[in-house]
Protein backbone atom coordinates (compact mmCIF):
# COMPACT_ATOMS: atom_id res chain seq x y z
CA UNK A 1 0.00 0.00 0.00
CA UNK A 2 1.07 3.55 -0.69
CA UNK A 3 1.20 6.12 2.11
CA UNK A 4 0.84 9.92 2.00
CA UNK A 5 4.63 10.29 1.52
CA UNK A 6 4.47 8.23 -1.70
CA UNK A 7 1.65 10.36 -3.09
CA UNK A 8 3.38 13.57 -2.05
CA UNK A 9 6.65 12.56 -3.74
CA UNK A 10 4.77 11.39 -6.82
CA UNK A 11 2.87 14.65 -7.31
CA UNK A 12 5.94 16.71 -6.42
CA UNK A 13 7.99 14.90 -9.09
CA UNK A 14 5.34 15.51 -11.75
CA UNK A 15 4.99 19.15 -10.71
CA UNK A 16 8.75 19.76 -10.82
CA UNK A 17 9.15 18.04 -14.20
CA UNK A 18 6.46 20.23 -15.71
CA UNK A 19 8.02 23.19 -13.87
CA UNK A 20 11.40 22.57 -15.54
CA UNK A 21 9.77 22.84 -18.99
CA UNK A 22 8.03 26.07 -17.93
CA UNK A 23 11.33 27.47 -16.57
CA UNK A 24 13.11 26.70 -19.89
CA UNK A 25 10.30 28.47 -21.77
CA UNK A 26 10.34 31.41 -19.36
CA UNK A 27 14.10 31.79 -19.66
CA UNK A 28 13.65 31.70 -23.45
CA UNK A 29 16.18 28.87 -23.80
CA UNK A 30 13.84 26.02 -24.73
CA UNK A 31 15.05 26.06 -28.34
CA UNK A 32 18.72 26.04 -27.39
CA UNK A 33 18.25 23.13 -24.97
CA UNK A 34 15.42 21.53 -26.93
CA UNK A 35 16.34 17.88 -26.17
CA UNK A 36 16.51 18.61 -22.44
CA UNK A 37 13.06 20.21 -22.58
CA UNK A 38 11.67 17.26 -24.53
CA UNK A 39 13.14 14.86 -21.96
CA UNK A 40 11.47 16.76 -19.10
CA UNK A 41 8.15 16.78 -20.96
CA UNK A 42 8.45 13.02 -21.58
CA UNK A 43 9.32 12.47 -17.91
CA UNK A 44 6.20 14.42 -16.88
CA UNK A 45 3.97 12.43 -19.26
CA UNK A 46 5.36 9.09 -18.09
CA UNK A 47 5.00 10.09 -14.42
CA UNK A 48 1.35 10.90 -15.16
CA UNK A 49 1.06 7.63 -17.12
CA UNK A 50 2.42 5.64 -14.18
CA UNK A 51 -0.20 7.23 -11.93
CA UNK A 52 -3.00 6.29 -14.34
CA UNK A 53 -1.74 2.68 -14.57
CA UNK A 54 -1.47 2.60 -10.77
CA UNK A 55 -5.08 3.84 -10.39
CA UNK A 56 -6.39 1.18 -12.81
CA UNK A 57 -4.35 -1.84 -11.79
CA UNK A 58 -2.85 -1.14 -8.34
CA UNK A 59 0.71 -0.77 -7.11
CA UNK A 60 1.51 -4.49 -6.78
CA UNK A 61 0.08 -5.47 -10.17
CA UNK A 62 2.20 -6.89 -12.98
CA UNK A 63 0.89 -4.17 -15.30
CA UNK A 64 2.23 -1.42 -13.04
CA UNK A 65 5.54 -3.25 -12.55
CA UNK A 66 6.07 -3.68 -16.29
CA UNK A 67 4.95 -0.14 -17.10
CA UNK A 68 7.24 1.30 -14.42
CA UNK A 69 10.39 -0.50 -15.51
CA UNK A 70 9.85 -0.21 -19.25
CA UNK A 71 8.96 3.47 -19.02
CA UNK A 72 12.09 3.93 -16.90
CA UNK A 73 14.24 2.26 -19.59
CA UNK A 74 12.53 4.46 -22.21
CA UNK A 75 13.23 7.58 -20.14
CA UNK A 76 16.87 6.58 -19.75
CA UNK A 77 17.13 6.29 -23.53
CA UNK A 78 15.54 9.77 -23.81
CA UNK A 79 18.13 10.98 -21.33
CA UNK A 80 20.82 9.60 -23.64
CA UNK A 81 19.50 11.91 -26.32
CA UNK A 82 19.54 14.78 -23.82
CA UNK A 83 23.17 13.95 -23.05
CA UNK A 84 23.92 13.85 -26.77
CA UNK A 85 22.36 17.31 -27.01
CA UNK A 86 24.87 18.50 -24.41
CA UNK A 87 27.69 16.81 -26.36
CA UNK A 88 26.58 18.72 -29.45
CA UNK A 89 26.63 21.97 -27.46
CA UNK A 90 30.24 21.32 -26.41
CA UNK A 91 31.59 19.81 -29.63
CA UNK A 92 29.18 21.47 -32.09
CA UNK A 93 31.67 24.08 -33.20
CA UNK A 94 34.29 21.40 -33.92
CA UNK A 95 32.20 19.76 -36.67
CA UNK A 96 31.98 16.37 -34.95
CA UNK A 97 28.19 16.01 -34.95
CA UNK A 98 27.94 13.01 -37.33
CA UNK A 99 30.63 10.99 -35.57
CA UNK A 100 28.97 11.74 -32.23
CA UNK A 101 25.59 10.58 -33.52
CA UNK A 102 26.99 7.27 -34.82
CA UNK A 103 29.00 6.64 -31.64
CA UNK A 104 25.94 7.31 -29.44
CA UNK A 105 23.73 4.92 -31.42
CA UNK A 106 26.35 2.17 -31.40
CA UNK A 107 26.84 2.56 -27.66
CA UNK A 108 23.13 2.45 -26.95
CA UNK A 109 22.58 -0.65 -29.10
CA UNK A 110 25.67 -2.29 -27.59
CA UNK A 111 24.49 -1.71 -24.00
CA UNK A 112 21.03 -3.16 -24.74
CA UNK A 113 22.56 -6.21 -26.45
CA UNK A 114 25.07 -6.91 -23.67
CA UNK A 115 22.28 -6.61 -21.04
CA UNK A 116 20.08 -8.98 -23.08
CA UNK A 117 22.82 -11.61 -23.47
CA UNK A 118 23.67 -11.49 -19.76
CA UNK A 119 20.05 -12.23 -18.84
CA UNK A 120 19.53 -14.68 -21.69
CA UNK A 121 22.30 -16.80 -20.26
CA UNK A 122 20.20 -17.28 -17.08
CA UNK A 123 16.73 -17.99 -18.43
CA UNK A 124 15.27 -19.01 -15.08
CA UNK A 125 15.10 -15.37 -13.98
CA UNK A 126 12.14 -13.05 -14.63
CA UNK A 127 11.91 -10.60 -17.53
CA UNK A 128 11.65 -7.69 -15.04
CA UNK A 129 15.08 -8.70 -13.83
CA UNK A 130 16.29 -7.92 -17.33
CA UNK A 131 14.79 -4.44 -17.13
CA UNK A 132 16.42 -3.73 -13.75
CA UNK A 133 19.75 -4.92 -15.13
CA UNK A 134 19.24 -2.95 -18.35
CA UNK A 135 18.44 0.21 -16.37
CA UNK A 136 21.50 -0.29 -14.17
CA UNK A 137 23.72 -0.71 -17.26
CA UNK A 138 22.12 2.19 -19.13
CA UNK A 139 22.57 4.51 -16.15
CA UNK A 140 26.14 3.35 -15.73
CA UNK A 141 26.94 4.01 -19.40
CA UNK A 142 25.31 7.40 -18.81
CA UNK A 143 27.72 7.99 -15.90
CA UNK A 144 30.69 7.10 -18.10
CA UNK A 145 29.49 9.32 -20.96
CA UNK A 146 28.80 12.27 -18.65
CA UNK A 147 32.19 11.80 -17.01
CA UNK A 148 33.87 11.81 -20.44
CA UNK A 149 31.95 14.95 -21.38
CA UNK A 150 32.95 16.65 -18.13
CA UNK A 151 36.58 15.64 -18.70
CA UNK A 152 36.44 17.08 -22.23
CA UNK A 153 34.90 20.30 -20.88
CA UNK A 154 37.74 20.64 -18.37
CA UNK A 155 40.30 19.97 -21.11
CA UNK A 156 38.66 22.39 -23.56
CA UNK A 157 38.30 24.99 -20.78
CA UNK A 158 34.59 25.33 -21.38
CA UNK A 159 33.38 28.51 -19.64
CA UNK A 160 29.60 28.59 -20.22
CA UNK A 161 28.23 28.39 -16.66
CA UNK A 162 24.78 27.24 -17.76
CA UNK A 163 26.18 24.36 -19.79
CA UNK A 164 28.56 23.41 -16.96
CA UNK A 165 25.74 23.26 -14.42
CA UNK A 166 23.45 21.28 -16.73
CA UNK A 167 26.16 18.67 -17.30
CA UNK A 168 27.12 18.43 -13.62
CA UNK A 169 23.49 18.07 -12.54
CA UNK A 170 23.06 15.28 -15.08
CA UNK A 171 26.23 13.63 -13.76
CA UNK A 172 24.84 13.67 -10.21
CA UNK A 173 21.55 12.19 -11.45
CA UNK A 174 23.12 9.40 -13.53
CA UNK A 175 25.59 8.45 -10.77
CA UNK A 176 22.89 8.39 -8.09
CA UNK A 177 20.58 6.19 -10.16
CA UNK A 178 23.35 3.85 -11.36
CA UNK A 179 24.49 3.38 -7.75
CA UNK A 180 20.92 2.90 -6.57
CA UNK A 181 20.09 0.31 -9.24
CA UNK A 182 23.35 -1.55 -8.56
CA UNK A 183 22.54 -1.73 -4.85
CA UNK A 184 19.00 -2.77 -5.71
CA UNK A 185 20.44 -5.62 -7.78
CA UNK A 186 22.46 -6.67 -4.75
CA UNK A 187 19.59 -6.26 -2.25
CA UNK A 188 16.23 -6.48 -4.07
CA UNK A 189 14.39 -7.09 -0.79
CA UNK A 190 15.00 -3.58 0.60
CA UNK A 191 11.77 -1.52 0.51
CA UNK A 192 13.50 1.86 0.85
CA UNK A 193 14.18 2.00 -2.94
CA UNK A 194 10.72 3.30 -3.58
CA UNK A 195 11.44 6.52 -1.64
CA UNK A 196 15.06 6.83 -2.72
CA UNK A 197 14.23 6.68 -6.44
CA UNK A 198 11.48 9.30 -5.99
CA UNK A 199 13.83 11.59 -4.08
CA UNK A 200 16.53 11.21 -6.72
CA UNK A 201 14.04 11.88 -9.51
CA UNK A 202 13.37 15.28 -7.90
CA UNK A 203 17.02 16.34 -8.23
CA UNK A 204 17.24 16.76 -12.01
CA UNK A 205 14.16 18.98 -12.57
CA UNK A 206 15.10 21.12 -9.55
CA UNK A 207 18.72 21.55 -10.68
CA UNK A 208 17.81 22.24 -14.31
CA UNK A 209 15.02 24.68 -13.36
CA UNK A 210 17.49 26.54 -11.14
CA UNK A 211 20.03 26.72 -13.98
CA UNK A 212 17.49 27.88 -16.57
CA UNK A 213 16.08 30.57 -14.29
CA UNK A 214 19.12 31.78 -12.35
CA UNK A 215 22.07 31.42 -14.71
CA UNK A 216 22.03 33.75 -17.71
CA UNK A 217 23.28 32.31 -21.02
CA UNK A 218 26.15 34.79 -21.11
CA UNK A 219 27.47 33.87 -17.61
CA UNK A 220 31.02 32.54 -17.70
CA UNK A 221 33.11 30.55 -15.24
CA UNK A 222 36.64 29.15 -15.13
CA UNK A 223 36.11 25.37 -15.32
CA UNK A 224 39.47 24.60 -13.68
CA UNK A 225 38.10 26.06 -10.40
CA UNK A 226 35.42 23.37 -10.28
CA UNK A 227 37.40 20.12 -10.56
CA UNK A 228 36.59 18.22 -7.36
CA UNK A 229 40.17 17.12 -6.73
CA UNK A 230 41.61 20.60 -7.14
CA UNK A 231 42.34 22.68 -4.03
CA UNK A 232 41.65 26.39 -4.10
CA UNK B 1 30.28 -8.68 -8.64
CA UNK B 2 29.51 -6.35 -11.59
CA UNK B 3 26.74 -4.67 -9.58
CA UNK B 4 29.13 -4.10 -6.64
CA UNK B 5 31.73 -2.59 -8.97
CA UNK B 6 29.12 -0.31 -10.60
CA UNK B 7 27.97 0.76 -7.14
CA UNK B 8 31.46 1.74 -5.97
CA UNK B 9 32.31 3.63 -9.19
CA UNK B 10 28.93 5.39 -9.20
CA UNK B 11 29.35 6.63 -5.62
CA UNK B 12 32.83 7.94 -6.44
CA UNK B 13 31.57 9.84 -9.53
CA UNK B 14 28.49 11.03 -7.62
CA UNK B 15 30.73 12.72 -5.04
CA UNK B 16 32.91 14.28 -7.74
CA UNK B 17 29.95 15.64 -9.69
CA UNK B 18 28.22 16.91 -6.57
CA UNK B 19 31.31 18.72 -5.26
CA UNK B 20 31.90 20.31 -8.69
CA UNK B 21 28.22 21.31 -8.90
CA UNK B 22 28.34 22.99 -5.49
CA UNK B 23 31.56 24.75 -6.46
CA UNK B 24 29.87 26.08 -9.60
CA UNK B 25 27.08 27.56 -7.43
CA UNK B 26 29.60 29.10 -5.01
CA UNK B 27 31.92 30.37 -7.79
CA UNK B 28 29.51 33.13 -8.79
CA UNK B 29 29.90 34.63 -5.31
CA UNK B 30 33.58 34.01 -4.54
CA UNK B 31 34.70 36.10 -7.52
CA UNK B 32 33.31 39.13 -5.71
CA UNK B 33 35.29 41.18 -3.18
CA UNK B 34 33.56 42.26 0.02
CA UNK B 35 32.60 45.93 0.23
CA UNK B 36 33.98 48.14 2.98
CA UNK B 37 30.64 48.17 4.76
CA UNK B 38 30.35 44.38 4.45
CA UNK B 39 33.79 44.02 6.04
CA UNK B 40 32.86 46.32 8.91
CA UNK B 41 29.63 44.47 9.68
CA UNK B 42 31.05 40.95 9.41
CA UNK B 43 34.40 41.82 10.99
CA UNK B 44 36.20 40.10 8.12
CA UNK B 45 39.51 41.68 7.19
CA UNK B 46 40.50 39.83 4.02
CA UNK B 47 39.27 36.99 1.76
CA UNK B 48 40.06 34.31 4.34
CA UNK B 49 37.04 33.58 6.51
CA UNK B 50 37.09 30.93 9.25
CA UNK B 51 34.74 28.03 8.59
CA UNK B 52 33.26 28.49 12.09
CA UNK B 53 31.93 31.89 10.97
CA UNK B 54 29.51 30.20 8.54
CA UNK B 55 26.67 29.74 11.04
CA UNK B 56 27.04 33.29 12.42
CA UNK B 57 26.96 34.72 8.89
CA UNK B 58 23.84 32.67 8.12
CA UNK B 59 22.17 34.10 11.23
CA UNK B 60 23.04 37.61 10.06
CA UNK B 61 21.67 36.75 6.61
CA UNK B 62 18.38 35.79 8.28
CA UNK B 63 18.08 39.32 9.69
CA UNK B 64 18.27 41.00 6.26
CA UNK B 65 15.33 41.36 3.90
CA UNK B 66 15.42 38.77 1.10
CA UNK B 67 15.90 40.08 -2.43
CA UNK B 68 14.32 36.80 -3.62
CA UNK B 69 17.29 35.75 -5.73
CA UNK B 70 19.68 33.97 -3.38
CA UNK B 71 17.54 31.71 -1.17
CA UNK B 72 18.08 28.56 -3.27
CA UNK B 73 21.84 29.23 -3.46
CA UNK B 74 22.02 29.58 0.32
CA UNK B 75 20.05 26.37 0.85
CA UNK B 76 22.34 24.44 -1.54
CA UNK B 77 25.53 25.77 0.06
CA UNK B 78 24.19 25.10 3.56
CA UNK B 79 23.61 21.45 2.54
CA UNK B 80 27.11 21.30 1.03
CA UNK B 81 28.60 22.77 4.22
CA UNK B 82 26.82 20.13 6.33
CA UNK B 83 28.10 17.38 4.04
CA UNK B 84 31.65 18.71 4.31
CA UNK B 85 31.41 18.93 8.10
CA UNK B 86 30.18 15.35 8.19
CA UNK B 87 33.00 14.17 5.91
CA UNK B 88 35.55 16.03 8.03
CA UNK B 89 34.30 14.39 11.21
CA UNK B 90 33.90 10.93 9.67
CA UNK B 91 37.28 10.55 7.96
CA UNK B 92 39.30 13.31 9.63
CA UNK B 93 41.46 10.96 11.69
CA UNK B 94 41.89 8.33 8.99
CA UNK B 95 42.67 10.70 6.13
CA UNK B 96 44.04 14.09 7.24
CA UNK B 97 44.35 15.21 3.58
CA UNK B 98 40.57 14.83 3.15
CA UNK B 99 39.99 16.73 6.39
CA UNK B 100 42.23 19.58 5.16
CA UNK B 101 40.42 19.68 1.83
CA UNK B 102 37.02 19.72 3.59
CA UNK B 103 38.20 22.55 5.82
CA UNK B 104 39.29 24.63 2.78
CA UNK B 105 35.90 24.02 1.18
CA UNK B 106 34.14 25.01 4.40
CA UNK B 107 36.10 28.26 4.43
CA UNK B 108 34.95 28.92 0.85
CA UNK B 109 31.36 28.30 1.97
CA UNK B 110 31.90 30.84 4.77
CA UNK B 111 33.20 33.40 2.24
CA UNK B 112 30.13 32.68 0.09
CA UNK B 113 27.92 33.49 3.11
CA UNK B 114 29.85 36.74 3.69
CA UNK B 115 29.34 37.83 0.06
CA UNK B 116 25.64 36.86 0.20
CA UNK B 117 25.32 39.00 3.35
CA UNK B 118 27.14 41.85 1.62
CA UNK B 119 24.69 41.68 -1.29
CA UNK B 120 21.70 41.67 1.06
CA UNK B 121 23.05 44.68 2.93
CA UNK B 122 23.44 46.51 -0.39
CA UNK B 123 19.86 45.52 -1.28
CA UNK B 124 18.56 46.79 2.10
CA UNK B 125 20.34 50.12 1.57
CA UNK B 126 18.80 50.40 -1.88
CA UNK B 127 15.34 49.71 -0.44
CA UNK B 128 15.86 52.33 2.26
CA UNK B 129 17.04 54.91 -0.28
CA UNK B 130 13.95 54.25 -2.40
CA UNK B 131 11.65 54.65 0.62
CA UNK B 132 13.32 57.91 1.65
CA UNK B 133 13.06 59.29 -1.89
CA UNK B 134 9.35 58.31 -2.00
CA UNK B 135 8.67 60.22 1.25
Amino acid sequence: MLGPTDYLLWFLTAFLEAGAVVCALRAKCFGRYFVLGVYMAAAFLLTAGRYIVFLHFGFSSDQYLYFYYYSDALLTICLYFALMGLYFQVFGEMGAKTSLRVAAMLLLAGTALVSYFIIDSSRDRMITRFVVELSQNLYFVGVVLTYLLWGAMLKLRETRTRLIQLVLALGVYFSAFAGCYALRNLHPEWQIWRYVSHLMAIWLPVAWSYTFLKIPEEARLATARLAATRSR
Amino acid sequence: MIAALIFVISIATLLQFFVSYCRSVIAGYTKQELSLQGREITGIENRIVRAEEFQRLLQLLGLCPEPGTDASDIRAVRAYFKLLSLARKAVGRLAPAVADWAERERRTCAYFAAVALDRRIAYSRELMTQQISNV
